[in-house]
């Protein structure tokens, strides 16, 4: 069924046909139309969840937990300061292996407070433990929330899953949005087997325990296990979802015109659908240029990045979030990746987009432009669209 | 009204909290969590938030704890029995559950009067169904008393220590229990370690209620306070004595003070048999401080019993 909606509604839309037992969400710009839709929901009683109207995000994430420890399903949705908030709790749901789902409407971190778009809020969850997914358009945002669910509830993962939507380019932007049938999502996602709740009052479990030097290490290592196992949950999950939704994901990230390409890009979110139109452009002009867009970014696909980036004679990686210091958090995920290579592409770093700052598809023409002028890897930063 | 025998043959039938935790010797937390237990005949479920209670009693693979228990942080141990209280009640929609469960928080005074006010007040506001005793010790203890907002007026902490220029906690303690009361939930109370059966009788009064429930019990922590080991029930009873920790309660409103000494003991003789208030009773500047005690006390003591007049059970 298409319609037109913004990314919240879809979003939203994918909530209540997951139908989670347990929302606690906290209002913030640019999330905030998901609570609102989704407390329409509770409040007309199309869906049996239980809201909690919690008084911050710190509380959302700290009830999700509570909600998920007890044994139900929980989803929540934040962005920017509010994601910050939590993030404290955001590391004790990865470490107590707890499924939430989070709808991460990116914004930009303070200071100077600014609502508008940029990743500084999903690069302050990369080390949290989470699994962080990234979608480009309204669609993805619809599609990845139903399948982070299964991601996330998987005996083999069992880690909270952040889908990463933009902030005002995504949600507040009216676009096509195919959505499956109500049986047919719930069906995909199926019900919700909790793991030692805490309402099975037969048979107590201690949540949370303190841990000390002599066994700390090892429960961290196996949270370790559970991220090294959502790759291949992470494929067999987008095969199911191809097939049901006619749609195809395969693989970690989407590789497009990069097969033959000696130029490329490599960026996150909605920028790729501007990219897109720049390498089609350039194409055009006979110039092989490709993009790379990582749909999944925590756990980084290492392996596959590398292979896919391989033949290329010169990349740029783009990151919309400073790593203050040192470069660009993605970049320095896909320098790490091609390491291994004995021939490796040439590689530049773009810092582009803070704050909401446009990105236009000239801004990509030129960028893809200058890789052929580049002799060997830049270790300093470039900046698209800056005043200096 | 729950007696010694029936909390002793809960005890017998099924322990919740059992012995084997690392809190220290003297220590009264655990004879507070045991009477909160044992007076609950329904299953429970417990949330705690950081502090002496979660480090002593939950070191893995160890656990006390024979009731389902869950630790997340310091901050947020109501929101997180919110979340609880919230898929038990979805799951009762559902048709999962079938039992009655009962949702009880024990938190510290650090994790209920600062760090963890926010998440109370707003668990109050929303209406979860659950019980709150916070186990106040008037200072943190786990990480080495320091100073909090229920930390008396001149006590020595290790964050406000007795100096040249400055001797001990310059404020006065915040009035917790009247900030709880403030949120018109259904039921709050004082108690202390030294009245159990008193504290029983609020537990079961309190699981009346549909709603949010508060109990704020003292509880003796003889590290801390710098008393003898085999001294919290006296500490704590002198407490009730002194009109320093009246015990009472407000139930839909009503105020009740559940005991009222006859005679009026100076604070003083409280102050003086603790190590904390030691520098009081040495330093020239003692006395004047131990009036000012002592007035606020009567200050207090003195709108409590305007309250109970005022919206007592009789008015």
């Amino acid at each position: 069924m298409r319609k037109a909606i913004t990314g919240h509604k879809a979003v939203a839309e994918a909530m209540r046909q997951i139908e989670p037992d347990v929302v606690a969400v906290y209002p913030i710009t640019p999330q905030s139309e998901i609570a609102e839709y989704y407390a329409d929901y509770v409040h007309n009683g199309l869906v049996r969840t239980e809201l909690i109207p919690v008084e911050s995000e710190h509380s959302a994430l700290s009830a999700c937990i509570g909600a998920a420890a007890a044994g139900g399903r929980v989803m929540t949705a934040t962005s920017s300061q509010g994601l910050a908030l939590m993030v404290e709790v955001l590391y004790i749901a990865a470490g107590l292996r707890l499924p939430i789902v989070m709808a991460l409407a990116n914004r930009s971190l303070s200071a100077p407070i600014n609502i508008h778009c940029d990743h500084s809020d999903a690069y302050l969850a990369r080390d949290s433990g989470a699994v962080e997914i990234f979608t480009e358009n309204a669609q993805e945002a619809y599609d990845y929330t139903l399948m982070a669910q299964k991601i996330a509830e998987d005996m083999r993962v069992r880690l909270p899953v952040i889908v990463n939507l933009d902030g005002f380019t995504l949600t507040h932007t009216v676009q096509p949005v195919d959505l499956l049938e109500d049986e047919v999502a719930k069906k995909f996602v199926g019900e919700f087997k909790p793991i030692y709740p805490l309402l099975d009052v037969d048979h107590p479990v201690t949540w949370g325990p303190f841990a000390m030097p002599d066994y700390y290490f090892e429960l961290k290592r196996a949270q370790q296990a559970g991220m090294e196992a959502v790759p291949e949950v992470f494929l067999a999950v987008q095969e199911e979802f191809s097939k049901i939704s006619g749609r195809s994901y395969q693989g970690f990230f989407e590789a497009y015109k990069l097969a033959d390409a000696e130029y490329a890009l490599v960026v996150l979110g909605s920028t790729a659908g501007t990219a897109k139109v720049a390498v089609d452009e350039l194409r055009a002009r006979g110039l092989k240029v490709g993009l790379l867009k990582p749909w999944l970014w925590r756990p980084f696909p290492a392996k596959e990045v590398a292979e896919a980036l391989a033949h290329v004679k010169a990349v740029a990686v783009l990151d919309r979030a400073f790593s203050f210091g040192t470069m660009g958090a993605l970049f320095e995920d896909v320098a790490a990746a091609l390491y291994p290579l004995v021939k490796r592409p040439i590689l530049t770093n773009y810092i582009y987009g803070l704050g909401g700052r446009d990105t236009t598809v000239y801004d990509l023409v030129r960028v893809l432009e200058e890789l052929p002028k580049l002799e060997k890897t830049e270790w300093a930063l470039r900046y698209i669209g800056l005043r200096e | 009204m729950p007696s010694i025998k029936v909390l002793a043959e809960r005890e017998e039938k099924g322990v919740r909290f059992t012995g084997g935790h690392t809190l220290c010797a003297g220590c009264a937390e655990p004879m507070v969590v045991r009477t909160v237990l044992n007076a609950i005949a329904d299953p429970v479920v417990v949330a705690s938030p950081t502090g002496c209670l979660e480090v002593a009693t939950s070191r893995f693979p160890g656990t006390a704890w024979n009731v389902p228990w869950i630790h997340v942080a310091f901050e947020n141990a109501a929101a997180v029995i919110s979340g609880v209280e919230a898929a038990y009640k979805a799951l009762r929609k559902k048709g999962l559950m079938d039992r009655r469960v009962r949702f009880v928080v024990f938190a510290g005074d650090g994790g209920t009067y600062d760090i963890g006010l926010q998440a109370l007040s707003g668990a109050l506001e929303r209406g979860h169904d659950f019980l709150y005793v916070c186990l106040n010790n008037e200072a943190y203890m786990n990480t080495g008393v320091q100073r909090s907002s229920a930390t008396p007026k001149c006590a020595a902490a290790t964050t406000a220590p007795v100096g040249e220029a400055i001797p001990g906690k310059p404020q006065e303690r915040k009035d917790l229990t009247e900030i709880v009361a403030a949120h018109g939930i259904p039921y709050v109370a004082q108690a202390a370690v030294s009245h159990l059966i008193d504290l029983a009788n609020k537990v079961e009064r309190a699981m009346n209620y549909e709603g949010p429930k508060f109990i704020n019990v003292l509880t003796t922590c003889p590290l801390g306070w710098r008393t003898p080991r085999d001294s919290a029930i006296q500490q704590a009873k002198l407490a009730v004595e002194t009109r320093y920790w009246p015990l009472y309660e407000v139930i839909e409103g009503r105020y009740k003070i559940n005991y009222k000494p006859k005679e009026r003991v100076p604070i003083e003789e409280w102050l003086k048999t603790q190590g904390r208030f030691r520098h009081l009773f040495r330093d020239p500047r003692g006395q004047e401080l131990i009036a000012q005690i002592q007035a606020e006390v009567d200050r207090r003591w003195e709108a409590l019993l305007q309250k109970e007049k005022c919206f007592g059970a009789g008015t």
